[in-house]
């Protein structure tokens, strides 16, 4: 069943793709990426994949969606047409193309157990995550603790991109000139929409709520600082929709954005130097309760958290950065 | 139980499938919405009806009729916004009688 699952989803995708491609409406090609990662979070889902799936379905489609729309308020609606057709590029591409395609020849069996990829830690953290860490969702466990080293350098890449973002395009109130009172008072976009203000106004509660039930049940369930920032974020962004820029930066001010951003990444960071001074490595959080279990636990709940408010805050920053800028 | 699940889900399907039906052979994007938002709202609800019936009266059936509540709330939702936004930007709705000749 997965097969033919995996079959449709994946032909879809390649015509989804190639559809991204030949569009020349910018727009277009934008809601056909919200619906190819779609179909990739489908696909992951498919393949048991739930933690990933969340995150694609909330950051792919959701909030990248959002911030393509952002950036494309700012540029002409249409692509600029080539006449010419690269050779060089095509051949590269054909080339590359060709490659993947012999390399998949190696490929073990989808699902194969004695496939390399299974014979190497993901055992041991499948029988270990019991044991040391005790939590259901070995996910969060390999990411949170094993392989925390890695998730505090994504949390940084985060980071880093949103400065990024905020530098260029500047955020009213806290990076370039402009203040917060230049924005007007009541600019929103679906503000004299009757029924998606009533329905938003509505969901808003529902959709921050979730948002830190997805933060905060991450260790039984699919989810964690990721997704939850990447949800809570898109609450405030249909916020801000509905009430207006200048109300939502009021909700949480430019400052404060910027505070969530540098604070998620530095209570990440900060655990880390806990753990140093009480005497374990760098990220080891057996040293941080009594019990090395209760310690872990600990541990993968507060940088969980870190995580949560710095992709929260980026993305808020990156959306109001980019609203701000646009007309 | 089963034959009254299985009715949901097909009836369920046949909707969806009369929506892309629809979407593709209607003439104007009025009628398309209109086509469209039969597979957000009946289609995907009598699907889910029928996994509730399924489910039974476990988690997953509340957790499945909270999505079902919020698909309620928001398909509507999403096809108003689309046909204001098209009226908005001028695409004005063709309508004739059925006693008009053809235009």
């Amino acid at each position: 069943m997965t097969i033919v699952f995996g079959i449709f989803l994946l032909t879809l995708l390649v015509v989804v793709a190639i559809g991204i491609v030949r569009a020349e409406n910018l727009f277009t090609a934008v809601m056909l990426t919200g619906i190819f990662s779609l179909l990739m979070a489908a696909n992951f889902f498919v393949l048991d994949a739930a933690d990933v799936a969340l995150t694609e379905a909330a950051v792919g489609a959701g909030i990248s969606t959002v911030l393509l729309l952002g950036g494309l308020a700012l540029v002409p609606g249409r692509e600029r047409s080539r006449e010419r057709l690269h050779r060089l590029a095509l051949a590269v591409v054909a080339l590359t193309t060709l490659m993947v395609v012999y390399a998949t020849f190696e490929k073990p069996r989808l699902g194969d157990p004695d496939a390399p990829v299974h014979q190497h830690v993901a055992p041991w953290y499948l029988e270990m995550t019991p044991e040391l860490v005790d939590i259901p969702n070995v996910v969060t466990a390999v990411l949170g603790t094993f392989r925390g080293y890695d998730t505090l350098g994504e949390v940084i890449v985060v980071f880093t991109a949103g400065l990024g973002v905020l530098f260029l395009l500047g955020l009213p109130g806290v990076i370039g000139e402009r203040n917060v009172d230049d924005l007007a008072v009541g600019r929103s976009y679906l503000g004299h929409h009757l029924v998606p203000q009533v329905v938003g106004t509505l969901l808003i509660p529902f959709i921050l709520l979730f948002a830190l039930y997805v933060q905060f049940h991450g260790e039984y369930g699919p989810g964690g600082g990721f997704q939850a920032g990447a949800i809570f974020a898109a609450g405030m962004v249909l916020h801000s929709l509905i009430a207006g820029e200048k109300e939502s930066l009021m909700v949480i001010s430019p400052r404060m954005l910027v505070l969530l951003m540098a604070g998620g990444a530095l209570l990440f960071g900060g655990v880390g130097i806990l753990t140093m001074l009480l005497g374990g490595n760098f990220l080891d959080y057996n040293v941080l309760a009594e019990n090395p279990v209760a310690g872990q636990q600990w541990g993968i709940l507060i940088i969980e958290l870190g995580v949560g408010l710095s992709v929260t805050g980026v993305l808020l920053a990156i959306y109001h950065a980019f609203a701000a800028r646009s007309r | 139980m089963w034959v009254l699940s299985g009715l949901c889900l097909t009836a369920g399907s046949a909707f969806v499938l009369i929506g892309g039906i629809g979407l593709l052979r209607m003439p104007s994007l009025y009628t398309r919405l209109h086509a469209a938002s039969l597979t957000d709202t009946l289609g995907t609800l009598l699907m889910l009806a029928g996994i509730i019936i399924q489910a039974g009266f476990t988690l997953a059936a509340i957790k499945l009729f909270a999505i079902a509540v919020f698909l309620l709330l928001t398909g509507p939702t999403a096809a108003y916004a689309l046909a204001n936004a098209a009226l908005l930007s001028g695409s004005v709705p063709q309508a004739r009688l059925l006693d008009d000749p053809e235009p």
